[in-house]
């Protein structure tokens, strides 16, 4: 008799595709569409190639609250996100379009200021006040870290400054990088000494 | 607690699967949709040390019943829930006769085969999905299983065999 060897359950399901990609492609949409739709698309995310590299760009209803660079790792900015803001975060560029097109522009040179909705409630109190002072500081243009204490309210608070500026969840669109030291040299840079100095050798261009 | 976009590549295609082999290529799509949509929702409020899978599946499985339902009620509007899934063999991403073969099964056989094989949940966590006790589970996956080589495996053994002789009939065509 031949030996016919019986099959196991698994080799049943063999037609059963264990990754269809397209379909899970197509089910993705969908499910960013009607969790947008539903209003519980709490955090969407996107990344975006850049001269200074890949940007993760997030955004809530309220609009832009994360830009991370690669050095700050995009899965721990990620889990930020889920832990301070909601882990109903899902892959979603939709809405992060207008974001990516200013950045485009901006480094492109055809854009100097930022015209979008920006979610600071990750900065309170004093780096809060921080923040809501770098976009006065014209593109092109630096101010000193002992500046921006005085302009935030506090004048010998400079070192808070460097850790409010490290923290800014939304480096290149909220200015963090035309903070430079008193000497003229760049100081840190939440994206690293070199994209600092990409950035404001773009700008001085 | 990890970002929503991480369990869905994660377990995303498992509930695909398992959402096809209860309810057939078409209707599959419209229960995984809902099912996400619904896990989404109640993410924030899953503890920390739960049993994703069994969350999932036990999410998908009301949303499939759901589904059956609406279907029944566009079908034909007084008839009760049908023990039978429908749509057999109709064209889809995957193999009918699969689908034709599962379709065959009791509902309950086709669902304690897939929570147990495609979704890999234990027998206990299949009973409280679908109520009944755990032996009852077991035996609704052994007999699927069974029934599944008897019709599927049988049928493309057939087939196998018909096209080989086929083949041998129409050699020098």
């Amino acid at each position: 008799m031949m030996a016919i060897t019986e099959p196991d359950a698994s080799g049943l399901f063999g037609a059963l595709p264990e990754a269809d990609e397209a379909a899970i492609a197509r089910l993705h949409a969908r499910l960013v569409a009607a969790a947008a739709g539903a209003g519980i698309l709490d955090v969407a995310y996107r990344t975006l190639d850049t001269p200074v590299g890949s940007l993760l760009l997030a955004a809530t209803e309220q609009g832009l609250i994360r830009v991370a660079y690669p050095g700050q790792g995009h899965d721990t900015a990620l889990a930020q996100l889920a832990e301070q803001v909601s882990p109903r975060i899902l892959h979603a560029p939709g809405r992060l379009d207008p974001v990516a097109r200013q950045l485009e522009e901006y480094f492109a040179r055809s854009r100097t200021a930022f015209d979008l909705p920006v979610d600071l409630r990750l900065a309170t109190g004093f780096r809060r006040r921080v923040l809501d002072h770098l976009p006065s500081i014209p593109y092109g243009s630096t101010e000193s870290y002992g500046q921006v204490a005085a302009a935030a309210g506090s004048s010998r608070a400079v070192r808070a400054v460097g850790t409010a500026c490290a923290a800014n969840p939304v480096p290149i669109v909220v200015p963090c990088h035309r903070v430079i030291r008193s000497d003229g040299t760049y100081g840190g840079y939440a994206g690293g000494a070199d994209a600092k100095q990409a950035l404001l050798h773009l700008e001085a261009a | 607690m990890r970002p929503f976009e991480q369990i869905v590549a994660e377990y995303g295609p498992m509930v695909l699967r398992v959402c096809r082999a209860v309810l057939g290529p078409v209707d599959a799509e419209d229960a995984w949709s809902e099912a996400f949509l619904a896990a989404l929702k109640a993410y924030p409020r899953l503890e920390e040390d739960a049993n994703v899978e069994a969350w999932l599946v036990t999410i998908a499985h009301r949303k499939a019943i759901d589904v059956v339902r609406a279907a029944a009620r566009r079908a034909v509007p007084a008839e009760a829930l049908p023990e039978r899934a429908s749509g057999a063999g109709q064209p889809g991403d995957w193999d009918g006769d699969l689908w034709a073969a599962l379709a065959a099964l009791p509902r309950k056989q086709r669902m304690a085969v897939a929570y147990h094989y495609l979704a890999g949940l234990p027998y206990a966590e299949i009973a409280t999905i679908t109520g009944g006790t755990t032996d009852a589970a077991r035996r609704a996956a052994a007999d699927g299983i069974k029934n599944l080589r008897a019709s599927y495996l049988a049928d493309s053994e057939a087939e196998a065999t018909a096209s080989t002789s086929g083949a041998k009939e129409g050699a020098g065509r």
